[in-house]
């Protein structure tokens, strides 16, 4: 009896523990690809510049890059015999987390960019004509194009919640290591523990809501701001 | 004092010359209702004036004085002045904010910035709306904050493009009213395009006629509708004008 409970807590204790590495991996490369996607998406959006298309049609084709092959760029970027090899970050969270960058980056790119490219010339006329100064309208554009960035951000950090290819070649679904939310369903799937891979897609699920609801609670209120 | 002085004004889109201007004085303290039909670039010239477009050769004095040409010049000078836009676009925001947006911009301070805020929404009369979100009002409701925004900026001159087009008839009366206290009240220069030639009678101390860029006609409101010099001035107030 003690031995079952222990057990049942044991088995508690690791699902909280893959819990907490899912949401670590994902939030740091979701916060990683804003910090690089917001700055570069509305970059691409104020300015015009040579080859602008291209770079958007880019952006674009990125946006859909196939999990598993974002997970074997980095895998061989990392691998001991590649050029990044010496730093060992195969197999860790660190490497899980520069594949899900790599798939996230793009999307809150294109969605940042689109986002401030739709109303740009209306709101910056509007801006100036109020008074502000061209910094003072670049800024206004973004803060009005506010929806696009979070919509970005939420659908980039969903992305990275939900994918496998790339976490699971880069990160091994290692034990008490790497192991995170959608690994371990894939793994207990293989071994036809059914039941547990369902717990898991559920909670996987659930949390996807908790972070989308908090995170449009907070927009709606800064948006009256 | 002179407030806008132009000449040999142009300005071209690809190779259309859409604005065409020989010589044009503005006085300082009155309204001119700019007229003409679509496309004849009176939107064009508000945004010459207001800075938001380069003309392609010619000058502009604005109270006496070269604009736009270094950057801190042009900032200067283009907070003198306020636009508003045909189709005004609000921040997704307050009206209270939408408002306060040219003041923050001047870092007014707080308490000044709300007395003056809540002084334009009276002045508009929607202090009622301050809270709420200034996407979704109706139309005449849209302009009244969008005029409130303006005014509140107290600028030298206010250019107002089309504040009336596809309102009721009692909005488009408010709209007037405000229009006409403000200058009463504040000496404020008013440069107005209609299309309403009623409008131009019922405020404007001088009436331009704008024909494909060029200035056909510019007289007292009075003279320019009852004893119109241009033929095509006339076509124009008829309806018999050929484009
Ligand atoms: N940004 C632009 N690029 C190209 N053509 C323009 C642009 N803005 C206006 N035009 C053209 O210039 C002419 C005058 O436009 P506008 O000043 O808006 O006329 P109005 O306000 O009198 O109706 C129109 O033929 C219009 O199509
Ligand atoms: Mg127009």
């Amino acid at each position: 009896m003690e031995a079952a409970v222990s057990s049942l807590f044991a088995q508690k204790m690791e699902i909280l523990e893959i819990v907490k590495m899912s949401l670590q991996v994902s939030g740091s490369a979701t916060l990683l690809s804003a910090l690089i996607g917001i700055p570069l998406g509305a970059w691409i959006g104020l300015s015009e510049f040579k080859g602008k298309r291209l770079l958007l049609r880019l952006v674009y084709t990125l946006m859909a890059l196939p999990p598993v092959l974002a997970g074997l760029l980095v895998y061989l970027l990392l691998s001991r015999s590649g050029p990044l090899g010496f730093m060992e970050l195969l197999f860790t969270p660190t490497a899980m987390i520069i594949a899900q960058c790599l798939l996230v980056t793009p999307i809150i790119t294109g969605l940042v960019s689109a986002g401030i490219a739709a109303k740009e010339g209306l709101i910056f006329e509007h801006a100036i004509s109020l008074g502000a100064s061209k910094t003072q309208a670049t800024w206004t554009i973004i803060k009005e194009a506010r929806t696009g960035i979070i919509a970005g951000i939420m659908t980039g950090f969903g992305r990275a919640f939900a994918e496998v290819g790339a976490v699971m070649l880069v990160g091994g679904n290692i034990r008490h290591m790497t192991r995170v939310l959608t690994t371990s369903i894939v793994m207990e799937t293989r071994q036809g523990n059914f039941e547990m891979g369902i717990a898991l897609g559920i909670i996987l699920l659930l949390l996807s809501f908790m972070v989308s609801s908090i995170v449009l609670s907070n927009a709606e209120e800064f948006s009256l701001k | 004092m002179n407030l806008f002085e132009i000449s040999g004004l142009k300005k071209n889109f690809g190779d259309r010359t859409v604005l065409n201007i020989n010589e044009l004085t503005l006085q300082t303290s009155k309204i001119y209702a700019v007229l003409g039909p679509n496309g004849s670039g009176k939107t064009t010239l508000l945004r010459v004036l207001n800075l938001l477009l380069a003309p392609d050769s010619g000058w502009i004095k604005f109270m006496g004085g070269d604009i736009g040409i270094s950057q801190a010049d042009r900032l200067s000078v283009s907070r003198q002045m306020c636009m508003v836009f045909q189709r005004p676009f609000m921040f997704r925001s307050t009206v209270f904010n939408n408002v306060a947006y040219g003041l923050k911009l001047r870092r007014v301070a707080k308490p000044e910035c709300e007395r003056r805020v809540n002084e334009a929404l009276d002045f508009v009369d929607m202090v009622d709306f301050a809270k709420h979100s200034a996407t979704r009002l109706s139309g005449g409701e849209t302009q009244r904050v969008a005029l409130a925004r303006a005014l509140v900026l107290q600028p030298r001159v206010l250019l107002l493009d089309e504040p009336t087009a596809n309102l009721d008839p009692g909005s488009v009366q408010h709209i007037e009213e405000i229009i006409r206290k403000y200058h009463q009240e504040y000496n404020t220069s008013v440069i107005i395009v209609t299309h309403n030639l009623f409008q131009a009678k019922r405020i404007a101390d001088e009436s331009i006629l704008l024909i494909n860029g060029e200035v056909v006609e510019r007289a007292y409101t009075a003279e320019f509708f009852d004893h119109p010099r241009e033929l095509r001035t006339r076509q124009f107030l008829d309806g018999t004008m050929v484009y």
